[in-house]
């Protein structure tokens, strides 16, 4: 349980970092397609007997190319692409799946999670990668946050836009590749956008969202642990249900505030 | 040698390898004032984003404060027209204000006391301190348009490209735009301003006529004659010093 609790804040803190800048850049189509499109890589790497995250990682890569690829060269919008990659992906995860008779115990691993069977080596790989995304996000913070402002503000300011959206994907899919182990590819996504999205009712600077998003990110976990043990549900739905609840009862009460502003 | 703000030597520039205007040829010199007047689509916003750096060159050469677009950071500000993000950003307008000195200060540098003088400074020109804790995306247009201006004041360049600058700003708004402009010009920075204001135009040094094509390069009195401004715009009209006239507006199609 200590493992799951463990895991649980790490995975909150890598959403809440990547999260933000995700919900700042409008990205959260390509933040969900990202975190489905894992399941080809997932799927190869438990047919072939390789490590789950190497496959992700390749996925991921692939994702991320095939979208750069398919905007740049066709006059199709981003989330036109983004879609295409990400049902394509989504179906050769099916397909790889299908193709075995022995998947389905792996697969719903896969998709919800296994907090409880987070190992030490596990939580050493999510802690460096999470030291690392807070690193790059402290030291990349300028170029991001410009890039969230404006595409052309960045370049004109000497920062490539290419360059940055795509360390910018590269961090949403560390975060994915991260967590799936702990939440599941299907529940990571609610993990990058419910607690920051909650962040940006309650501050205006990137610092404390980030905080305040880690923070929701971590009550949800324990929270949603403790609804799961008690009621003996899946881990990864509850954390990810208090999450999604935390989002609305903020949202809710900001409403409210705002209205007594308005009329006060 | 004294170094010319801008150069263009039979540039042709436009978007995809496209091109919108062909065969410039235009020297402007340090501290002066241009304006870039044309109807939608005659390449005003073009000319500025390939200055800027942001669309490459696609034939001659196009150099600006000596070096090619996009080079010098730290000199040049620009002033986009559209920020699609701006309606969603939540973000404090002051922290929009504050990126400008982003470059200055690298990716670690620390903000001096300096920093937060000009970023304050540049707010209160454009009278929108009262809006400093305000998030962008609960600002109104023209309020969006100080805070932006102020943005791209704050980066404390020598040259300013201004897309449309007065765009959706009020009365009070246009007057402390032309405010700025005196101020800018005071201090000799160099301007370029695309507008459709042939007010906003007739304070700048010189007027560039676009319509796909340069129709006329002067000073605002040579420039407005009401053969260039048929051509410009389709309009039979008379440049009285600072206003324009309209004797018929019966608009040309081939101006479309």
């Amino acid at each position: 349980m200590l493992n799951a609790m463990a895991a649980g804040t790490l995975v909150a803190i890598a959403c809440g970092i990547a999260g933000t800048f995700m919900v700042l850049r409008g990205l959260a189509f390509l933040g969900d397609a990202l975190a489905h499109g894992v399941h080809p890589g997932v799927a190869s790497a438990l047919l072939w007997g390789f490590p789950g995250f190497v496959g992700a990682s390749l996925s991921s890569l692939a994702m991320i190319a095939g979208i750069t690829w398919v905007t740049k060269k066709s006059r199709l919008s981003a989330d036109t692409a983004i879609g295409l990659l990400f049902v394509g992906m989504l179906a050769l995860g099916v397909v790889i799946v299908s193709h075995s008779q022995s998947f389905s115990g792996d697969l719903v691993k896969v998709l919800f999670g296994q907090f409880l069977g987070i190992s030490s080596f596990d939580l050493v790989i999510q802690s460096s990668v999470t030291l690392l995304l807070a690193v790059m996000a402290f030291v990349l913070r300028r170029p991001f946050l410009l890039l969230c402002f404006s595409e052309e503000q960045a370049q004109v300011s000497g920062y490539s836009a290419k360059l940055f959206h795509f360390l910018l994907l590269v961090m949403i899919a560390m975060t994915v590749i991260v967590s799936f182990q702990t939440v599941g590819t299907l529940l990571v996504f609610g993990m990058l956008l419910a607690p920051a999205a909650t962040s940006t009712f309650l501050s205006r600077q990137l610092g404390s969202m980030m905080m305040i998003a880690s923070g929701f990110g971590t009550l949800s976990v324990y929270a949603g642990l403790l609804l799961s043990y008690h009621f003996n549900l899946s881990a990864g739905g509850c954390v990810v249900l208090v999450a999604v609840g935390i989002f609305f009862i903020v949202f809710l009460f900001s409403q409210r505030s705002r209205q007594e502003h308005f009329h006060g | 040698m004294v170094e010319h703000a801008i150069t263009l030597k039979e540039a042709s520039i436009g978007y995809d390898g496209r091109s919108v205007l062909s065969g410039l040829n235009l020297t402007l010199p340090q501290g002066a004032s241009l304006a870039l007047v044309g109807s939608n689509g005659s390449g005003k916003s073009t000319l500025l984003k390939t200055l800027a750096g942001l669309l490459p060159t696609i034939k001659g050469s196009v150099e600006i404060l000596g070096d090619k677009p996009g080079r010098q950071p730290l000199r040049i500000s620009y002033h986009c027209q559209f920020h699609p993000n701006s309606f969603l950003l939540p973000l404090q307008s002051i922290d929009v204000v504050r990126m400008a000195r982003f470059p200055v200060r690298g990716l670690l540098g620390r903000f001096t006391k300096e920093d937060e003088n000009i970023v304050r400074e540049s707010l209160a020109y454009m009278n929108a301190l009262e809006l400093s804790e305000k998030p962008v995306n609960a600002l109104s247009g023209g309020q969006k348009q100080r805070v932006f201006l102020s943005h791209t004041l704050a980066r404390k360049a020598d040259l300013l490209l201004l897309d449309e600058p007065t765009a959706g700003l009020d009365v009070y708004g246009a007057e402390l735009y032309e405010k700025l402009i005196l101020r800018l010009k005071h201090e000799g920075k160099t301007l370029l301003v695309a507008t459709h204001s042939i007010r906003e135009a007739s304070q700048c040094d010189y007027v560039l006529l676009l319509a796909s094509r340069v129709v006329a390069f002067g000073t605002p009195a040579q420039v407005m004659t009401p053969a260039n401004l048929l051509d410009t715009f389709g309009l039979v009209a008379q440049f009285s010093g600072t206003d324009l006239l309209i004797m018929d507006n019966h608009y040309r199609s081939d101006h479309a």
